[in-house]
């Protein structure tokens, strides 16, 4: 028979107001197996905490009940608690007496007799709890990085620079992501390549990073401190180790027509090709679609030009299996489409671009050099239309519910870059709000305005259509209560951002939460941010939401906080509410094997004594505790009801109901 | 806590709920926090996950005289366990049409999604399902007839 | 009718949800009757939502909607400014109580330059 101590927490004026629980603490006295009840101010406090200490200690209680606030609020700190007092942590259980009780009655008869029941309920479960030890699990000191963009850049270097193995997986041929394809950045306008790169290359330089690029995720099994992870290793059919990034292919590849990417589609590059100047690693890649060779058989000339030897057309893909202990994500965005949005006339008019195609044509490096022309007919655009919030806060269907949270800041930037560059450029802007806070975001934006004289009109664009070349954009200006209509050369679509695709891909991987768009799910939006629900997974940039580059940044150390407090620890504890077979039970039907989400369920053979001296070899479950989440679903499955939960046990829960239902 | 056979009292039904720890049990404790009201009459049983529910134990409940049952758990396809509610779905379809075959109502047993954001939903639910039950009356209890060890 | 009834009169009629303006004003953008309209389409949803219908009814820019339903294809909120048009309409005509266009007297109302649309959708909002 259990000796059972009752704590019951005023929480101040939270559960006292509406709950009698003087009264409660009395009443309880009476059960049975209870020899101990007790009520304070808070329970949760150093006092508090002293108070069941004690308690457990003078009345050798071998359990107790708490009726406090919810468990997912304090049932750690009373387990500590009584850990602390000698008593096994598993045998606290606590009666959720505040958010499910006295915060949502108004009459205290009501409210106490509801209280009376629920800790009456946890009393009948604790009588059946039994100690229970967490296992250990070793950690795999190494880390994996999914996407080599900034955020994935920032926290490989400062997972790295603790002393941590990483890994980058990046599914193109090279890292750098978005933010290598952007010209300048705000609110500061240093040049992205200038800042960007110097970090490619420290990644690539570090002994403790390792970048698998042309790579992506396949598989992943295991749990926090031990991931084991498929990597496909994408055949660029160019051998890695041996290309130095000469170039000599991409010249003398006949097959030139292939679009670029990296420049959004606004030239062309050969078969074979490097992305950019600065690609890390700097290491070609043929694309097997456009090849002659590889399409045809007849071709072979960049193999026959290359120096060392370092074109494959035979290459396959490889995959290679790898142990983590901790995974970040960091797999970014990209422009939505546009096919929704007919009335900017993006598809028909080669001059109506996104903001990303016009970084491209203001970068240095881009398709035209930098020089801004039109990508019609190559001639400098003199009136430039920018249209804000194209797809993002929209509600209709057609584009994205949420604000893309750069465009704002964006748009200032190119009106302003613009009127530097060319002073004869008529630049405006049609917005619904100028969204920007952030330290020194505002003030950008109003530079933009006042200083560079960007025409900001208030209104929205209606329609975009093209009279003798020349784009009419047709929009409001709710300011003067007015339609207007602007003849532009070149209309720009500050176009919403969406997460990458493949990302949906990798949260199934990882039972990683993800929300209605897309966005991976935090463990909790203010103190939790860059955690996932899933333990040991990580989440950086704008897979979790949009944000910027300092954000994301600043998001990306925070993971790699998180991962570095994570890889330090030698062992980390399992759970202790595990699954556990009953073998003289188990018929090994493997239906519970079935079900089990986490592969935590095998089948052995083994030998059970028959009596007599027989034996007999029976094939049977066994649970691997390291593996098993507790969720239970093998325990209903089970048709013999060989399987049950610890700490949730089917005799705990009937209890439990039991106690709710005789009243 | 209510008192049917009397007839003093207005009758208030036994509602047992249970929630699964992820998403339910948090929605839960979010109308709390959101001081949102819901009838005294529905105590929860927290599981790991809504696939942890025995059939047994919604059994139990009518057979102890519960007047309704409620499952909660995360939305399909934001299970903490992947799979988890899936199987609940499944189950829990087979178990309340048998249940409505032994004159158990279907309205009595119901088994709704409820996210850690949605206090909101949680109380709107409960409310619900009270006002279902408590039109429907006191529940037939179901016997245990199994035979007791030593009996 | 009270205001308020009255109000509530027209939000039902809309059928629309004028809350959920977010005042970008594409649909204004959008209109092709705009310079023609004393009250323009964004400002249906506004004052609508302010309450300030005494405007709306006496606006004469309910017979310069063409009810070509571009407002409602572009809004990105999932706002119908048109359907309010036709709600403030729908009043104004019942006060008036002349409910009703006769087939036999369309051919000598139309001209060669009035669009096909808008006959059709007279036709609608005239014989209900």
């Amino acid at each position: 028979m259990q000796r059972i101590g009752v704590f019951i927490c005023w929480c101040g004026s939270n559960i006292a107001a509406t709950v009698d629980v003087k009264k409660v603490a009395e009443t309880i006295k009476a059960e049975p197996g209870v020899v101990y009840s007790e009520n304070y101010q808070y329970m949760c406090s150093e006092n508090g905490q002293q108070l069941i200490k004690n308690a457990i200690k003078e009345h050798n209680l071998t359990a107790i009940v708490v009726g406090a606030c919810s468990p997912r609020m304090h049932e750690a700190t009373f387990r500590k608690a009584a850990e602390a007092a000698g008593l096994n942590p598993y045998m606290v259980e606590i009666a959720n007496i505040r958010e499910h009780c006295s915060w949502i009655h108004k009459d205290m008869d009501e409210a106490t007799e509801k209280a009376v029941v629920l800790v009456r309920t946890a009393i009948a479960k604790v009588k059946l709890n039994a100690p229970l030890m967490s296992g250990e699990s070793p950690v795999v000191k190494r880390a994996l990085v999914i996407g080599g963009g900034i955020a994935g850049i920032q926290a490989a270097l400062d997972i790295a620079d603790a002393g941590f193995e990483v890994d980058i997986v990046e599914k193109n041929a090279t890292i750098g992501g978005r933010m290598a394809q952007l010209d300048k950045t705000f609110p500061t306008l240093d040049c992205s390549a200038c800042i960007l790169t110097p970090k490619m290359v420290d990644c690539a330089q570090h002994e403790k990073i390792d970048i698998l690029s042309y790579s992506e995720v396949e598989e992943v099994k295991g749990f926090v401190g031990n991931f084991n992870v498929k990597i496909r290793r994408k055949a660029r059919y160019v051998d890695e180790t041996k290309c130095t990034g000469c170039k000599i292919c991409m010249e003398k590849c006949p097959s030139k027509k292939g679009l670029n990417d990296f420049n959004m589609g606004l030239n062309t590059r050969p078969a074979i090709y490097i992305p950019f100047a600065q690609a890390i690693p700097n290491v070609a890649v043929i694309d097997p679609e456009q090849c002659i060779k590889m399409k045809t058989g007849k071709c072979g000339i960049c193999q026959k030009f290359c120096g060392v030897g370092a074109i494959d057309y035979t290459q396959k893909d490889e995959f290679i299996d790898r142990q983590y202990g901790a995974i970040v994500v960091a797999t970014g965005f990209k422009p939505i489409a546009l096919d929704n949005f007919n009335e900017y006339g993006y598809a028909d008019n080669k001059d109506v671009i996104t903001s990303l195609e016009l970084e491209r044509l203001m970068n240095a490096a881009g398709p035209s050099d930098g020089v801004l022309v039109r990508p019609s007919d190559g001639k400098h655009p003199k009136v430039i239309t920018f249209i804000q919030c194209v797809g993002s806060r929209d509600t209709s269907g057609c584009g994205k519910p949420y604000c893309s949270k750069i465009c704002c800041m964006y748009t200032a930037k190119h009106a302003m870059l613009i009127r530097e560059k060319y002073p004869d450029t008529e630049v405006h802007v049609f917005y619904i709000d100028v969204r920007t806070p952030g330290k020194n975001y505002d003030e950008f934006y109003r530079r933009a305005a006042e200083q560079y004289g960007v025409d900001y009109i208030k209104g929205m664009v209606g329609k975009v259509y093209n009279v003798n070349g020349k784009l009419m954009v047709q929009g409001s200006n709710l300011i003067d209560n007015e339609q207007i209509t602007i003849e532009s050369d070149l209309v720009v679509l500050a176009t919403a951002i969406e997460p990458e695709p493949s990302v949906r891909k990798i949260a199934t991987l990882l039972t990683a939460s993800i929300d209605t768009n897309n966005f991976l799910t935090e463990s909790h939006a203010k103190l939790r941010p860059v955690e996932s629900p899933t333990a040991g997974v990580y989440l950086a940039g704008v897979c979790q939401g949009p944000k910027d580059i300092p954000e994301t940044v600043s998001q990306a150390s925070a993971c790699a906080a998180k991962v570095i407090g994570l890889l330090v620890k030698d062992k980390l504890k399992t759970n202790a509410c595990v699954a556990t077979p009953d073998e003289m039970m188990c018929n090994g039907c493997s239906q519970c094997a079935n079900v089990c989400a986490y592969g935590a369920i095998t089948y052995v053979e083994k030998e059970f004594r028959l009596g007599g001296g027989k034996t007999e070899v029976r094939r049977v479950v066994s649970v691997n505790p390291a593996v098993c989440q507790g969720c239970g679903a093998c325990t209903v499955t089970c048709p013999s009801g060989a399987m049950d939960l610890k700490g949730f046990s089917s005799k705990q829960i009937m209890s439990e109901v039991e106690a709710i239902c005789k009243m | 806590m209510q008192d049917v056979t009397t007839g003093n009292k207005e009758f208030k039904p036994n509602i047992v709920a249970f929630c699964c720890n992820w998403c339910s049990y948090a929605g839960a404790d979010l109308a709390g926090s959101s001081r949102l009201t819901y009838p005294a009459n529905v105590k929860i049983i927290r599981v790991p996950c809504s696939c942890r529910v025995n059939p047994m134990f919604v059994l139990k409940a009518f057979q102890q005289g519960a007047d309704g049952v409620i499952l909660c758990g995360c939305h399909p396809g934001d299970c903490h366990y992947v799979t988890g509610n899936y199987y609940t779905r499944r189950r829990m379809a087979l178990l309340f049409s048998f249940l409505n075959y032994m004159g158990i109502e279907k309205e009595r047993t119901r088994v709704e999604w409820v996210s850690a954001a949605e206090g909101a939903k949680f109380s709107a639910v409960m409310n619900d399902f009270v006002k279902t039950v408590t039109e429907l009356g006191e529940n037939k209890r179901l016997t245990d007839l199994r035979v007791k060890e030593g009996k | 009718m009270t205001k308020q009834e009255r109000i509530d009169n027209l939000l039902r009629l809309s059928g629309t949800d004028v809350k959920k303006c977010m005042k970008c004003g594409k649909c204004s953008g959008r209109c092709p009757a705009f310079n023609e309209m004393d009250i323009k389409p964004h400002q249906f949803v506004s004052l609508l939502a302010q309450g300030k219908i005494e405007i709306l009814l006496g606006s004469d820019a309910i017979w310069n909607c063409l009810s070509c339903m571009a407002c409602v294809e572009r809004c990105p909120r999932g706002v119908a400014p048109a359907a309010v048009v036709e709600a403030v309409r729908d009043t104004v005509v019942r006060a008036q109580g002349k409910n009703g266009l006769k087939a036999e007297d369309i051919p000598q109302i139309v001209d060669e330059f009035i669009p096909q649309q808008l006959l059709v959708s007279a036709y609608r909002k005239y014989n209900k």
